[in-house]
């Protein structure tokens, strides 16, 4: 395919069939090979069985689709359509109302089949059905069964525990068969010799009609462990899901332009030299030049830019900007690898070598628990050998502690909290990326927002007092256009009647112009009226032009994201300290800093400059959270101590950060602080009541007194405790 | 104690039928929406007929 498509990049133009037959060729191949039978689209705003029944009824009722099935748990619709593709049915659920995207199957697999989740629930039900039974047998052994009752009693139990132990303990066992090959002490290690005590010393036990056997705990361990191991795993699963459905949001397509043929292929297929068309509002593929058509570009995630910037054939243009006004056909310089979208992921990649591996707290207390349980174990084995000659007793009293001391509680710690926090976020429009963000987000004590796209929406609001009589052919004018400054305007006008106005033209790059009662009406750039460069101004702004009489300016600003405000007010409230960088021009960024009280502000930093601001601030000691959506704030982003970046967000932004932010308000983001300082510190309480009941039990099993039941007591109590007090985090709500 | 003989393989069996349903439900996915379908509940789209086709998962 490589050496066809380089082939006809040298003819092109010089023969418009041969260059056709290739690339038909070419895109017959992709054709074939992007089009599944299923189709999986978001659904961002299903929540109720309305919306259910709407969307399955509106896509059952389109021809070709055979069947669909909406998830509300993910908020998203399987649909099973051969012959079909997404911008078909994204239309069809439109008209019913429903906001739908598309989402890459490829990037999904992982997410939606979810095999290993149902594995480990499996281990559950198994072994919480043979904890149940085991324990019902023990409650009558510790309630005093004796002779041959107890020695059947454990007979049974050790047929149930046995195979139980051998099936759900896997996990623990592979992964500490893992951890020792790599010749580390993981804490499955100690998990895994419990088991395997427990289990050996019982079945010895009850070959010799002993007292003790241990086959419930065993059992528990397993159960307990487990659903700290499955909690752990969703939390993850949820997470990668979140990330993969974010890629896969945005499936990017480009037009390519072959002969008079325009075709949608994907972005990862084009090639230097292909031809590509973009409408006005699409998003810039590739990098390339333009070979003809005049527009405006948006640069604002690029640089942080508000005003847009003018462009005509010979203007380069870079991946990732937006096209306003005329459509533009492009020649693709760089794709894929090579584009500077490409290379700012190396960038990124760089940052995140430099941030470094996060220990998380779990890390850090496995690190300590697993040696100490070791030698703690075989101390007390070697202690009573030696003190009694005894080894039965001694192996007995090893297994106890190993029993006592397992992590129960200290598995349960982490992911219970975890798993309460990540949902109570969730459902105030936080999606995590990373587990061990909320960490991290605890620790942050300096907060740098970016400007444009972050605290303000990067959309226009009309401020100029339109005076009666422009009202009705201002609106008419801005009508004409899809320049956001037009859409501006327009909504500004809401409620006036657009004039009747003929011969409505758009100039791509310059303006809107048309006859208004024998009058020429232009609405556009104060150079394209004839007024000269215009001074540098805290605003965007725009001019309107009726006949011969001085032309009306028109002031837009910056609309600021909702909840901004209330979010830096309760952030500077916390006592954090609040940074403002951005890309754009001094004036505005220093109005929006008047305007929401951040003192600390700079303005025309580059994105290399960023990064450089949050690595000095690193090194100064503080911990950043930085919250951006451009991809000059992508080196930032992946640098600094966490991350947030609005939905709106570009990709590469999306990618670097820990967490996005679903909805509009930035509100959450405060929010967010004060959860992960409350998960973190409940993740802490819980390591202290593990440790507590250690404390307590531990003395009692390595002088020997533990029974059975005092470690299934301490087992259970602590792992309940610490659940409870997980669900502390999500009870409180506020 | 002899009813021991019965009564313990009464219970191990009324656990393994608990068991044999948790298995069963699992692997027909029935815990992949329990959002949607504690909402499905309330729709009277199938009320008066069953759902013809078996949706993909």
């Amino acid at each position: 395919m490589a050496d066809l498509s380089a082939g006809h990049h040298h003819r092109l133009g010089a023969c418009p069939a041969c260059d056709a037959a290739p690339l038909a060729q070419r895109l017959a191949e992709r054709a074939e090979a992007a089009r599944p039978a299923r189709l999986v689209l978001s659904l961002p705003d299903a929540h109720c069985a309305l919306c259910i029944t709407s969307a399955e009824r509106a896509l059952m009722a389109h021809p070709g689709v055979k069947a669909a099935r909406v998830n509300l748990t993910l908020r998203r619709v399987t649909i099973e359509a051969p012959g079909l593709t997404a911008l078909d049915l994204v239309p069809v659920l439109a008209r019913a109302g429903h906001e739908a995207h598309e989402l890459d199957p490829d990037a999904l697999v992982g997410a939606s089949a979810d095999r290993a989740g149902r594995d480990l629930l499996m281990r559950i039900g198994i072994s919480g059905f043979a904890m149940m039974n085991v324990m019902i047998l023990s409650v009558a052994v510790w309630s005093g069964a004796e002779a041959a009752t107890r020695d059947l009693f454990h007979w049974i139990s050790a047929a149930i525990a046995l195979p139980t132990v051998a099936f759900a303990g896997r996990p623990f066992f592979a992964s500490a068969w893992t951890s020792l090959k790599a010749r580390r002490l993981g804490m499955d290690v100690p998990i895994s010799l419990a088991l395997i005590l427990a289990s050996a010393i019982s079945v010895f036990e009850t070959t010799q009609s002993g007292h003790h056997a241990y086959f419930d705990a065993a059992v528990m361990l397993c159960f307990f462990l487990l659903i700290g191991r499955y909690l752990d795993h969703r939390t993850r699963a949820i997470a990668r899901s979140a990330a993969a459905e974010l890629t896969a949001l945005e499936v990017p397509r480009a037009t390519l332009i072959s002969g008079m043929v325009e075709r949608a292929v994907a972005v990862a297929d084009l090639r230097p030299g292909d031809l590509i068309r973009v409408r006005p509002g699409g998003r810039i593929p590739a990098d390339g030049i333009i070979a003809q058509g005049r527009s405006e570009i948006d640069r604002a995630l690029l640089t942080g830019e508000t005003m847009p910037v003018p462009a005509g054939p010979g203007t380069a243009l870079q991946a990732g900007e937006v096209n306003l006004t005329g459509p533009l056909d492009l020649r693709v310089t760089a794709a894929g690898q090579d584009s500077s979208l490409a290379r700012l992921t190396a960038l990124v990649e760089a940052a995140e070598t430099a941030r470094g591996r996060y220990t998380s707290l779990a890390e850090r207390a496995a690190r300590a628990y697993s040696p100490a349980v070791h030698l703690l174990a075989f101390g007390s084995f070697l202690g009573w050998l030696w003190g009694t000659g005894d080894v039965r007793l001694a192996v007995n009293i090893a297994a106890a502690v190993l029993i006592i001391t397992c992590p129960c509680a200290l598995g349960l710690a982490v992911p219970a909290v975890v798993t309460s926090a990540s949902g109570r976020l969730f459902r105030r429009g936080l999606l995590i990326k990373d587990g061990t963000a909320l960490e991290r987000l605890a620790e942050v004590d300096t907060v740098v927002f970016d400007k444009t796209g972050t605290l303000t929406l990067g959309q226009p609001l009309l401020l100029t007092d339109v005076p009666e009589v422009l009202r009705a052919p201002a609106l008419a004018l801005a009508q004409g256009s899809s320049h956001p400054l037009s859409r501006a305007l327009a909504e500004g006008l809401e409620g006036t009647i657009p004039a009747t106005v003929t011969d409505l033209c758009e100039h791509p790059g310059q303006g809107v112009s048309a006859i208004w009662q024998g009058q020429a009406l232009r609405l556009g750039r104060a150079d394209w009226l004839g007024l000269g460069p215009q001074q540098d101004s805290a605003t965007l702004s725009s001019w309107l032009a009726v006949g011969d009489q001085p032309p009306l300016r028109l002031d837009f600003s910056d609309r600021l994201r909702p909840g901004a405000e209330a979010c830096i007010a309760r952030l500077k409230a916390d006592g954090l300290r609040v940074i403002l960088l951005s890309g754009d021009r001094a004036a505005p960024v220093q109005a929006l800093a008047a305007q929401l009280g951040i003192e600390d502000w700079r303005a025309g930093i580059s994105p290399m400059g960023k990064a450089a601001a949050i690595a000095t601030l690193s090194d100064e000691g503080a911990r950043v959270l930085m919250v951006g959506d451009g991809l000059n704030d992508t080196a930032a982003l992946a640098g600094a101590h966490a991350s947030i970046s609005p939905a709106s967000a570009l990709d590469a932004a999306r990618v670097a950060s820990d967490m996005v932010l679903t909805g509009r308000d930035l509100a959450p983001v405060a929010e967010a602080l004060v959860i992960a300082r409350q998960a973190t510190r409940r993740i802490r309480e819980n390591f202290a009541i593990s440790i507590g009941y250690n404390v307590i039990a531990v003395p009692f099993a390595v002088m020997g007194l533990a029974t059975p039941l005092l470690a299934a007591l301490a087992m259970s109590a602590s792992s309940i405790t610490v659940t409870l007090n997980a669900l502390r985090l999500n009870g409180k709500a506020r | 104690m002899e009813i021991l003989v019965i009564l313990i393989p009464v219970s191990l069996a009324l656990g393994g039928v608990g068991l044999g349903a948790f298995l069963w439900a699992l692997r027909n996915r029935q815990f992949e929406d329990p959002k949607g379908d504690g909402e499905r509940v309330l729709s009277d789209r199938w009320d008066d007929h069953p759902r013809p086709d078996t949706p993909p998962d």
